[in-house]
């Protein structure tokens, strides 16, 4: 059972009062008279602890707050209430507990202003990155032995190997629905026999390396910056410069390098499982044999599809490690950042490689590569 | 893997409790903790009294910290009792038990600060989840006085962790260990990683407080001069077990090695004359010249 800390406001001679506190005088109890105490609106002369069970600093800072704001003494205070009065009266307890907020007519030009310089700063920040990346690999390029060949295969392991069995599964379905969905529309005008260009085609150019990228982005892209930014945090980045390692050669470089990699290679496995995909589901659903419909992706398909799919996929790997490593080296403060930088990192290279997408459609349309 | 309850439903008992008026605070009897193959501790017991300072020394890797981590439930160990408050921390839960985490306070080695929130708000964290009826002017005020208390100025109840140095982190962290007025106080390492003046700062605040607020301190330490200044006992971890509690004269006296080291060499020497000179009046800065 709960109890309670009491009190009586005993009026005296000259219109303030006596204030008669009794009960446990602790933090646990003062909760509610403490409201009751701060609306009392009348002058208080006396503040009497005599009937006070049990006290500790929160009971005596509040004595010792009404007293002080009242200029009224404390009276029948013991030794141990005495001790803890002496200990909590030097602080003032007011002002603020955290650094004021302003008004939402300052924050919203405030953070339009920061969204704008940001975007100054960010430009400024990844071509200056960028540059630091490509002196470092320049550098690895005249003094090989410095390459951390180890860093690299195990960053190889990661973007790629561990990453087949979930970009298979997805594409071995996008496979399947783009064969499925396609071929519903195509049998409206009896060019049900299409679908096998439809998958195959979008397959090598588009979607097998989208959907990768999407994948490694959010696989390996946000690995990149919650493990650099916590390595921020931790001071092992600085660690590393003091010790005379460059944290872009050690951290930055085989992460590139891998994700430069591995996006072909992911990309065009994504694309040869989507062909499977499409194949299984053609054989079941639309009567044409798996084989038949693999041996018609040799007709159908142009080489150049593969190449723009080829092409495309090393640049989107860069954008999604550069993306990753930048927003990564960018972590100060706490932990917060750290989540707020692996958003980013994410959202921008996802956002990135669409748009670097549509202008690659666009391009190899006018080179002919339609 | 945690003894402390999770779940809203488990953490459901009164948080409200008769002061401890037991002698014993603190009681470990016959605990083994181990990581896989790597035993930490066996068979370990350990006594503490209510209202004194009692000091864990050990070499690294004895597992000091394994031990405050089982005492506060952070671990649990694979044999043994440990009780706290005359409560079970090891045993389940039992009728009338209340939320013993409201009446202890933890400073851990980092300061373990929550780096989103200000130093008061983080000292007003535990206050809002034990006492929601708290009022904000009172539980403001009660935050900013706890500042004080540990020593800080004012204005550092308003700062970020990541403004504040080292050794205010420690002390910050010391201000949410006593946010609830605690019975107990847990210390690791309070004053490793502060300069002698600040460490002794801290010793004096650490004594200081066990006086005043009436607290018993369980205090993890490797600074020979918070042993000799504040420690009404010690305890040495060794071996996997406590082979001795007492003060230091009476750890000397035990002859065991690894103690006679650790007291007798020079640095141990040289913080034993600081305090024989404190103690014969003629260096009242005694801590500064100590280390």
């Amino acid at each position: 059972m709960r109890e309670w800390a009491q009190f009586s406001a005993e009026p005296s001679d000259d219109g303030a009062v006596t204030l008669n506190l009794s009960g446990p005088l602790t933090v646990s109890s003062i909760g509610p008279i403490d409201r009751e105490l701060r609306a009392l609106g009348q002058r208080v002369a006396r503040v009497d602890l005599s009937g006070v069970s049990e006290i500790d600093t929160v009971g005596a800072w509040t004595a010792w707050r009404i007293a002080r704001d009242n200029g009224a003494e404390i009276a029948g205070a013991d030794d141990r209430a005495q001790r803890l009065i002496d200990a909590v009266k030097e602080a003032k307890g007011e002002g603020e507990v955290a650094p004021p907020r302003p008004g939402v007519v300052e924050r919203v030009p405030e953070a339009v202003g920061e969204l704008v310089t940001g975007w100054g700063t960010g430009t400024v920040g990844v071509v200056g990155f960028l540059g630091a990346v490509l002196t470092s690999l320049w550098y690895l390029a005249r003094h090989p032995s410095k390459f951390r060949g180890k860093a690299m295969v195990r960053q190889l392991e990661l973007v790629g190997v561990s990453a087949l069995g979930i970009i298979g599964l997805m594409s071995f379905l996008v496979g399947i629905v783009i064969a499925q969905q396609g071929a519903v529309q195509l049998e409206q005008f009896g060019a049900q026999i299409y679908t096998i260009n439809l998958t195959g085609r979008l397959a090598m150019r588009e979607l097998g390396i989208l959907m990768t990228a999407i994948m490694v982005a959010g696989r390996s892209g946000s690995a990149f910056a919650a493990q650099i930014g916590t390595m921020r945090l931790t001071e092992e980045v600085d660690a590393m410069r003091t010790i005379g390692v460059s944290p872009v050669e050690a951290l930055i470089v085989p992460r590139v390098l891998a994700a430069v990699l591995m996006m072909p290679l992911l990309g065009i496995y994504a694309a040869i499982v989507s062909i499977i995909g499409g194949a299984f589901i053609s054989a079941f659903a639309l009567d044409i044999p798996f084989f038949t419909f693999l041996s018609r992706i040799q007709e159908v398909v142009p080489l150049t599809d593969v190449w723009v799919g080829m092409i495309k996929a090393p640049f989107f790997g860069l954008i999604i490690a550069m993306a990753g490593c930048y927003q990564g080296m960018q972590v100060k403060g706490n932990a917060e950042e750290v989540g707020l930088r692996t958003t980013l990192a994410v959202v921008q290279a996802i956002f990135m490689v669409i748009v670097l997408d549509a202008f690659f459609a666009v391009f190899f349309t006018n080179v002919g590569w339609g | 893997m945690s003894d402390i309850p999770d779940t809203p439903q488990e953490a459901e008992l009164p948080a409200v409790a008769p002061h401890y008026e037991g002698e014993h605070p603190i009681v470990v009897k016959g605990v083994r903790n181990a990581f896989g193959d790597n035993v930490v501790h066996d068979n370990l017991s350990l006594t503490v009294n209510r209202g004194e300072i009692l000091g864990v020394v050990g070499g690294s890797g004895t597992g000091k910290s394994v031990l405050l981590r089982a005492i506060i439930g952070l671990q649990t160990p694979q044999e043994g009792s440990i009780e706290v408050l005359g409560q079970s921390i090891t045993g389940g839960r039992q009728e009338g038990d209340v939320d013993i985490r409201s009446r202890w306070g933890v400073l851990f080695q980092g300061g373990a600060l929550f780096s989103t929130l200000t130093v008061a708000e983080n000292v007003e964290v535990p206050l809002k989840e034990f006492y929601p009826e708290i009022g904000d002017a009172l539980r403001h005020e009660i935050a900013r006085y706890k500042v004080m208390l540990s020593g800080l100025p004012e204005d550092a109840a308003a700062k970020y962790p990541a403004e504040l140095s080292g050794g205010m982190k420690k002390r910050a962290g010391l201000a949410r260990a006593l946010a609830l007025d605690p019975e107990l106080l847990f210390l690791d390492e309070p004053t490793a990683g502060l300069d002698p003046i600040g460490a002794a700062a801290f010793d004096g605040l650490t004594r200081e407080l066990k006086e005043t607020l009436g607290l018993t301190v369980f205090l993890i330490t490797h600074d020979l001069d918070t042993l000799y200044e504040i420690c009404d006992r010690v305890a040495v971890l060794a071996d996997r077990q406590v082979i001795a509690v007492g003060t230091i004269p009476e750890l000397i006296a035990t002859g065991h090695p690894w103690i006679e080291e650790y007291f007798n060499g020079p640095r141990g020497r040289a913080a034993r004359a600081s305090v024989e000179r404190a103690s014969a009046g003629r260096d009242p800065g005694r801590r500064e010249g100590g280390m």
